[in-house]
């Protein structure tokens, strides 16, 4: 936290972070988070509601004595989960996208997991106290500072509006934002398009199993006729059952990878937006400022100077730390979907052959059946 | 000697088919009932006698159990004719065999019940003759020439039935017997030439000479022949595929033999599978590549022939066409609302029944309508399953006629086309249909008729609305206490099934619906990828994504075609066995409908007894002579309608079976089909994804 003991170094090891277990009571989720010492093979297993995750996200934005924290690019927090509202699925899906699909919350998990591996490996928010206290203390971090946050955030929404489209004094930071704001729009119909896939796979394999069901019904051992057509049902059964589970597995592929990737992409693009943002509204800041200034009277004009220099100094120190930030962030930007892309692929690649596979058995029986 | 049908009555078991194809010129058509005794006429061969005795039975044989029609008939004949003589050649092959199967328990297993009685004497004949016939292998040649003889004769009178009357009638059955006959002829020929030649006359005019005395026995062989139909089989087996490429060469082949060669080809090794006799051997040594190859068609029917409706069943599941037809070029004529689709219906066929091996011709969608219109008129009264066309549709066809080049109206024609095509395929599968002049013209006349009555808006459907709210009254008011356990539990199946086939019928219309749905998913989401790629910075990562959105894209049309191949593979398969369903209530219908008139019938009779005790009673003689014609009047009827409804219940039973052996088939095909596909996309998949993998890895 905002202690001088901020500066210690985490004691737990950023890769070993995993998110290994998930209770739900009622409208909470407790996630039980294991992590292993550095230097060490002892575990350290702690469990956290989403309050506490939001609790560490609120502390990193408030750390006081991080110079230029503004110009940092925060690791997105996925929003809040709502388990109970189960009857609103329409409305979380919207939401959380992809985090809210998959079985008891996985991807989810997967997110909050990922989360925390981006903060631990972030080379100046590693360094926080809270974020050591959240992951080794057994005990709850205070849930006090929740609210400051939202209103951050709100207030944050309705100004960017206005300032959103201010011209920036530095090309770099122009073109970056340029960039950002077309990117994060892609990513994000990106994602949900693909989250459209799923969907459909997901109601394909139902339908498939809807019918391979049904064909069940069509059995009746009356005659050798009816044998040999209910025969004939079974194997379509089997074969429909097995295209049903081709559709669940290409469906938790695209979800496990690449749509998990798409959301953290779009995720991590807001991230950077608001960065961008922050250090636009120091510019625009910075700007009055200076024409206050100019306007200002003599006997306060040193002290407005002064105030100039202050503010101008924040400003190029929010610059410098963004631009290593967001050369940081392209750089694991990438790595990030390069290996959701490779994961991604092999696995498709791993289940049409294995579907591949068991068709062509399926058609080698099917063949067989006319010689029986 | 037109062998008898494939198709023979419904309980006659498979065993005593092979016999009737030897006897048939005389049996058959006591087989195939009415229409068969005109074929018999149109032969004026020596056959003529035989025939004349069999009109009468085929109506018998459809009151009375089965068999003993058979043995009788086969009595009967032995002598006068000259084509018994041939059967008995036929027979004496078997004889060899059957010398030694008599003994051995699995000859007569199969058949027991039918033939019990007639058979047990002639059998016991055979055994004692047969040996001496069989004693001696080379002997078996002698008996086979006697045959060759009567095959010799045979060849004019199957060639001349079987062209004069495949045409005329639709007792393609006997087309095929002939060709078989004839077939075997000429093999016999090859065979046999010389030998033969000197024989040929001798022995069948004068049945008193050496090789006469074989054929009597043999004749008398013949019921026992019945009971171990195997060694007939796999004699005929043997001979027939021999005689396919003599037979495909001559003129004289009746067209539907490259079928038969099947049948036989498929009887063969069914037979084989059930009893390992030296025939087998003898088989091998003649033509082992022949039967080989219809090996595995074969196995799929062999079963031990233990109850008479399976034997039915795998009567059934012999007969495959060789005759393809195929609709293609759907061709939008005229403009505006009186716009119509005509198709090209190209027929390939070594039937020799057509006149060419292939030919096209154009036909419009009311066409199509009015074959089937033609078809049920004449057939549905008998009890045939007709295979219902697809039915207009106002709303598709507008779209086609309006006329824009939207993928819908496409899609419309697609499906009407592959429609018509299973509906003429079906039509022409149909061992009975296939043989009505109506199908024959439709396939092969240039010009056609204008079928009317069909184009009146929708008339097609509004008949059968017609139609079925008759039936529905008719239904209400007929309550048929069903004797027939088999009907009883048929018809209940039927609506079951219907019931079934429609759910599925949903289910495969949302699966389809889903896939297209993916389909579009699919595309719009390869195309916010390849947006996203346009504007990445990273060079790597934004070729990387733009190689998704190809990927993307191929997978968009895979999941396309596949959406299709459901559709047609399962979605319209499924319609049209629900159509066909209908069709197949609509024959039970005809049976209620037949059932009725002989009740009503027999109510009548009933009636006038009443009337005549009355008189009787009161004394009016005069009056009673009236009475008691109009009793035997009545009387007649009664039986008249109780043979149609027999005949009716005979038929509709076999179509039934026939029907679900088609169905149990055609859908194993297009599972087939479905799995070939499924494959295939995958297939696609894996190489899509094995070329993706590597510019994945290759994002620095």
């Amino acid at each position: 936290m905002e202690g001088s003991s901020a500066e210690a170094e985490l004691s737990v090891s950023a890769s070993s972070i995993r998110i290994t277990d998930l209770t739900q009571d009622g409208d909470i989720l407790t996630f039980a988070i294991a992590s292993q010492k550095l230097n060490s093979s002892v575990g350290v297993c702690v469990f956290r509601a989403y309050e506490d995750f939001d609790w560490l996200q609120q502390s990193l934005f408030s750390q006081e004595n991080v110079p230029g924290i503004q110009g940092i690019i925060f690791p997105p927090l996925p929003p809040k989960a709502l388990p109970s509202q189960s009857n609103m699925q329409a409305k979380t899906l919207k939401q959380l996208g992809f985090l809210a699909l998959g079985k008891d919350w996985q991807g989810y998990c997967k997110a909050l997991e990922f989360y925390l591996q981006q903060v631990a490996t972030h080379p100046t928010l590693c360094k926080c106290k809270a974020l050591d206290s959240f992951l080794i203390n057994s005990e709850s971090p205070g849930k006090q500072r929740g609210r400051k946050g939202i209103l951050n955030r709100l207030s944050q929404a309705v100004e960017e509006m206005r300032k959103e489209s201010h011209k920036d004094v530095d090309n770099f930071f122009q073109n970056e934002r340029n960039k950002n704001t077309n990117i994060a729009a892609l990513s994000k119909v990106a994602t949900e398009k693909l989250l459209d896939v799923v969907m459909t796979e997901q109601k394909l394999a139902l339908a498939c199993g809807h019918f391979s069901t049904s064909l069940h019904l069509c059995v009746n051992q009356d005659d050798a006729a009816a044998v040999a057509f209910s025969k004939v049902c079974l194997k379509l059964s089997d074969i429909i059952e097995a295209v049903k589970r081709n559709f669940e597995k290409v469906a938790t592929n695209n979800l496990t990878t690449l749509g998990l990737g798409l959301d953290l992409e779009s995720r991590n693009q807001e991230a950077e937006k608001e960065m961008l943002f922050r250090r636009t509204c120091k510019l625009i800041e910075l700007e009055t400022v200076k024409k206050s200034t100019e306007k200002a009277k003599a006997n306060k004009r040193e002290v407005m100077e002064a105030f100039q220099k202050a503010v101008e100094k924040e400003f190029n120190l929010i610059s410098s730390v963004g631009k290593q930030e967001i050369e940081r962030f392209n750089n694991s930007r990438v790595n990030v979907l390069k290996n959701f892309l490779i994961d991604w692929c092999e696995q498709q690649l791993n289940a049409a052959k294995e579907y591949a596979e068991l068709y062509s058995q399926h058609l080698e029986a099917c063949r067989n059946m006319y010689s029986e | 000697m037109a062998a008898s049908s494939e198709r023979s009555p419904p309980p006659f078991p498979d065993s005593e088919e092979p016999e009737l194809l030897e006897d048939s010129d005389d049996g058959a058509d006591a087989f195939t009932g009415t229409s068969i005794s005109e074929m018999d006429s149109l032969s004026p061969d020596t056959t003529g006698p035989p025939k004349d005795i069999f009109n009468d039975p085929p109506e018998d044989i459809f009151s009375d159990p089965l068999s003993d029609i058979n043995s009788e008939p086969q009595k009967n004949v032995k002598m006068p004719s000259p084509g018994s003589d041939e059967a008995v050649d036929l027979f004496s092959d078997p004889l060899d065999d059957e010398a030694d199967v008599i003994s051995s328990p699995e000859v007569q297993n199969p058949v027991p019940d039918l033939l019990n009685e007639p058979v047990e004497a002639p059998k016991s004949d055979v055994i004692v003759e047969a040996p001496r016939d069989a004693s001696s292998m080379p002997v078996h040649k002698n008996a086979i020439a006697p045959r060759q003889q009567g095959i010799f004769e045979d060849p004019p009178k199957g060639s001349s039935k079987g062209s004069t009357a495949n045409k005329a009638e639709s007792a393609e059955l006997f087309g095929d017997d002939d060709d078989d006959d004839d077939e075997e002829d000429e093999e016999e020929e090859d065979l046999f030439k010389e030998p033969l030649k000197g024989m040929t006359k001798n022995p069948q005019p004068s049945a008193a000479s050496g090789p006469p005395v074989n054929v009597f026995t043999e004749v008398k062989v013949k019921p026992q022949v019945k009971d171990d139909p195997m060694d007939l089989f796999t004699e005929e087996a043997v001979t027939a595929p021999a005689a396919k490429p003599s037979a495909s060469s001559s003129s004289r082949t009746n067209g539907v033999h490259s079928e038969e060669q099947d049948i036989f080809s498929e009887a063969t090794v069914e037979l084989s599978l059930d009893s390992p006799h030296n025939d087998r051997k003898k088989k091998d040594v003649v033509k082992p590549s022949v039967s080989a190859p219809a090996a595995p068609v074969a196995s799929s029917s062999s079963k031990p022939p233990s109850k008479t409706l399976e034997e039915l069943e795998e009567e059934e599941s012999e007969d495959k066409f060789d005759l393809n037809i195929s609709v293609t070029n759907p061709e939008k004529v005229g403009d505006g609302m009186n716009a119509y689709m005509a198709y090209k219906v190209s027929t390939q066929t070594s039937l020799t029944m057509f006149r060419s091996k292939t030919f096209t011709v154009r036909r419009r969608f009311s066409d199509f309508l009015g074959l089937y219109e033609k078809l049920s008129e004449k057939h549905s009264q008998n009890g045939y399953i007709i295979p219902p066309p697809p039915e207009k549709s106002i709303l598709g066809m507008t779209k086609v006629k309006v006329g824009k080049e939207d993928p819908s109206s496409a899609e419309f024609v697609e499906r009407r086309r592959a429609a018509l095509e299973r509906y003429l395929q079906r039509v022409v599968c149909h061992p009975s249909l296939l043989q009505d002049p109506d199908v024959r013209e439709f396939l092969e006349k240039e010009e056609l008729p204008r079928a009317v009555g069909t184009q009146a808006l929708s008339g097609a459907g509004f008949l059968k609305m017609l139609n079925k709210a008759t039936d529905a009254v008719s239904k209400m008011t007929i309550k048929m206490n069903e004797q027939d356990v088999w009907f009883d539990e048929k018809i209940q199946d039927v609506e079951n099934e219907e019931q079934q086939l429609r759910k599925l019928h949903v289910m495969v219309e949302s699966l389809v619906n889903h896939r297209k749905e993916l389909s579009g998913n699919t595309a719009v989401f390869a195309k916010s990828v390849a947006m996203l790629g346009s504007s990445e910075d990273n060079t790597a990562l934004s070729r990387a994504l733009s190689q998704l959105a190809e990927v993307e894209d191929r997978i968009e049309q895979l999941h396309q075609d596949q959406a299709s191949n459901d559709f047609f593979t399962f979605s319209e398969l499924l319609a049209d066995y629900i159509r066909l369903l209908g069709a197949v209530r609509g024959c039970f219908d005809q049976r209620m409908k037949a059932w009725q008139r002989w009740q009503d019938a027999e109510n009548m009779l009933q009636k006038k007894r009443e009337a005549e005790a009355k008189l009787l009673w009161a004394n009016k003689p005069d009056k009673l002579q009236q009475a008691k014609d109009e009793i035997t009047e009545w009387e007649a009827k009664v039986t008249q309608f109780e043979r149609d409804f027999d005949r009716i219940s005979a038929t509709v039973q076999k179509d039934v079976i026939r029907f679900d052996k088609e169905k149990a088939r055609d859908f194993k095909r297009q599972i087939v089909k479905y799995l070939e596909s499924l494959l295939h996309s995958q297939q696609q998949l894996i190489k899509y994804w094995e070329a993706f993998l590597p510019e994945a890895k290759a994002i620095a």
